[in-house]
């Protein structure tokens, strides 16, 4: 490349625009999208640095994301939670149902996706189309004749109304591992067959172990829905004791019952940071996971 | 492999692929009964349930045909308004999401250093978008004292009630869910790594300047992509409710009275779980219609490459 740099060579051609240099480039490609990724994480990053403002900055020192004066008390006084119940409560509760559906939808999930992926049966187009439209279902038209029999059934107020329904995996999870499954081989299902392994063996011996990224990719989305969820447990769960934390954030931030907007703040960032947690240790399976599974075939 | 080298026909064959019913259905088993337990009985129910008076408090459930339709689309003034409220936030919400995920996709398509990061603070509102936590902040921000009127005041403007006007409170929604981009902008991003790269080295060749680029090469081959994004945004946007929930709480006037809100105060609030299943079931109705007619439309305007079309 001797010859772009000698000097007869820029003597004939025009000077590069500034705008076109690689260095400038570089650096205008990195100012505009660092940029505009602040501003995207503006709200969250002031919303942690928030959570430690004492009482007076919050309304003084409003657009800064770092408090002048450190106040962790804020957490503590979140943490008391309300009605004599701490958040401790809340999280417990949450962890609970978090893990407990997540390993019930998944597991189910995988199961039902290997049957869809690698087993052939009468129907089986029939019942793969009818659950891609369960994907469409709003909730609404489900949840209130599932409502009205846990409520005979005296179920109000336990968890049964909430896992139950996952005994059979979810569409979403189920739709993402049978895309992934596709994308495994045939030929190591048929080398397992002909050292006569079953179905079965096959499932748990050749595609499960290949299948981990799927179902850490699925673990994780459930995770942190099931984490999230909200109308749900609203419906079912009335007694403050089995909250989750979305309910009980709900009830503590109340505006007609409580200005503590410190603790408020504290209680809201402290619910996000398992998810925070799980995305920055799982970020690389997840965009995989998206832009694998989500899409292809 | 010798067996890879045989005609796929005969391949078939003697592959593991016979029929095998009873390991099928054991192993679809689960969600099987799922989906008649929780799902197929519910929505014949909720149908039936749409045509009575069904209270659970007075446990009455007369049927009375057609009239929770009636009170639906003639009567029903707040339902008029909460049908209204949906559709101005899906009107407006999904483009601009879309929008953002495409053209934030499309900076972060390259291979410089630090994509990975500015990839992860992009998509880190939508992990927890959903959240109360979020929900609760945003009606701290939109407050009356609340950060965006506390800016505007140091630049010298007096901001509104955003919450509290009519005109105003759709649209704090409204950008809370076009900061949600995440999801839309990975599934493009992965679509644009799946361009061929000679498309536009031979379109650079033939003088094609970058918005022509984009318009004839980038917007046809994503249109699979756009498609789906659609779909599934759509119908994400039809049931949105924890943020109206928790943010407007519906207020004011009705302006963000979503409709999956106001099923949920018919069913659980006022007991009115008739009427509820039966704006239930309309809702269910629509988005089906929708969904399929953005099916049908998707011949004229989406791009399969001959080789590996829809499957």
């Amino acid at each position: 490349m001797a010859a772009v740099n000698s000097p007869a060579r820029s003597v004939l051609r025009p000077p590069t625009p500034w705008h076109q240099q690689p260095l400038a480039r570089s650096l205008l490609y990195h100012g505009l999208v660092a940029t505009a990724a602040l501003i995207m994480l503006y709200p969250i990053l002031w919303l942690v640095g928030s959570s430690f403002k004492p009482p007076d900055e919050i309304w003084t020192n409003q657009t800064a994301i770092l408090p002048i004066e450190p106040y962790p008390q804020n957490y503590p006084n979140g943490w008391a939670g309300f009605g004599g119940i701490s958040f401790a409560t809340f999280y417990r509760n949450s962890l609970f149902y978090a893990t407990l559906g997540t390993l019930l939808s998944v597991s189910a999930s995988t199961v039902v996706a290997y049957g869809f992926a690698r087993v052939r049966f009468h129907g089986r187009r029939l019942w793969f189309a009818i659950m891609l439209l369960t994907l469409m279902l709003p909730t609404q038209v489900q949840i209130i004749p599932q409502y009205i029999v846990f409520k005979q059934l005296g179920w109000l107020n336990t968890f049964y109304p909430l896992l139950l329904p996952r005994i059979g995996g979810s569409a979403f999870f189920i739709f993402m591992i049978i895309q992934f499954i596709r994308s495994i081989p045939v030929d190591l299902d048929e080398a397992a067959m002909i050292d006569g392994a079953s179905k079965v063996g096959i499932f748990l011996r050749v595609i499960l172990p290949q299948l981990t990224p799927a179902i850490i990719t699925a673990a994780i989305f459930s995770f942190y829905w099931t984490w999230d969820e909200f109308l749900v447990p609203l419906i079912y769960l009335n007694s403050p004791e089995l909250y989750l934390v979305s309910l009980a954030l709900r009830t503590f931030s109340d505006p007609s019952g409580q200005t503590d907007w410190g603790a408020i703040f504290a209680m809201s960032a402290l619910s996000l940071l398992p998810v925070f947690v799980i995305f920055i240790s799982f970020q690389r399976y997840l965009v995989e996971g998206i832009s694998t599974t989500g899409l292809k075939g | 492999m010798a067996v890879a080298s045989l005609p796929r026909a005969k391949r078939r064959k003697r592959s593991s692929f016979g029929q095998d019913n009873l390991v099928g259905y054991l192993f679809i088993g689960p969600w099987l009964v799922a989906f008649f337990l929780f799902t197929f009985i519910p929505i014949a129910v909720s149908l039936a349930l749409s045509f009575t008076d069904y209270n659970v408090l007075s446990n009455s459930g007369e049927f009375i045909g057609l009239d929770n339709f009636q009170r639906m689309f003639f009567e029903d003034r707040r339902y008029a308004r909460s049908v209204n409220a949906t559709l101005k936030y899906v009107v407006f919400a999904v483009p601009l999401r879309l929008v953002f995920a495409l053209g934030v996709a499309m900076l972060l398509n390259t291979w410089r250093r630090g994509v990975g990061v500015y990839r992860a603070a992009f998509y880190a509102p939508s992990i927890v978008g959903g959240s109360i936590a979020v929900a609760v902040m945003w009606r701290e921000i939109f407050g009356n004292d609340g950060l965006v009127n506390f800016t505007l005041n140091l630049l010298g403007i007096e901001g509104p009630n955003w919450l509290g006007r009519p005109e105003t409170a759709i649209w704090t929604l409204i950008i809370l869910a076009a900061w949600q981009f995440g999801s839309p902008m990975l599934i493009f991003l992965a679509g644009l790594k799946n361009i061929p790269k000679h498309l536009y080295e031979s379109a650079e060749i033939d003088g094609a300047n970058a918005f022509q680029r984009f318009l004839r090469i980038t917007l046809p081959m994503l249109t699979p992509i756009i498609f789906f994004n659609l779909i599934m945004q759509l119908i994400s946007g039809f049931m949105v409710f924890t943020q109206a929930f928790i943010v407007t709480q519906g207020r004011p006037l009705d302006t963000t009275l979503f409709y999956a809100l106001y099923v949920y105060r018919r069913a659980f609030e006022l007991n009115e779980m008739g009427y509820a299943s039966a704006m239930a079931w309309v809702m269910l109705m629509v988005i089906a219609l929708l969904t399929a007619l953005v099916f049908r439309s998707s011949s004229y305007w989406v791009h399969y490459e001959s080789d590996e079309g829809p499957t």
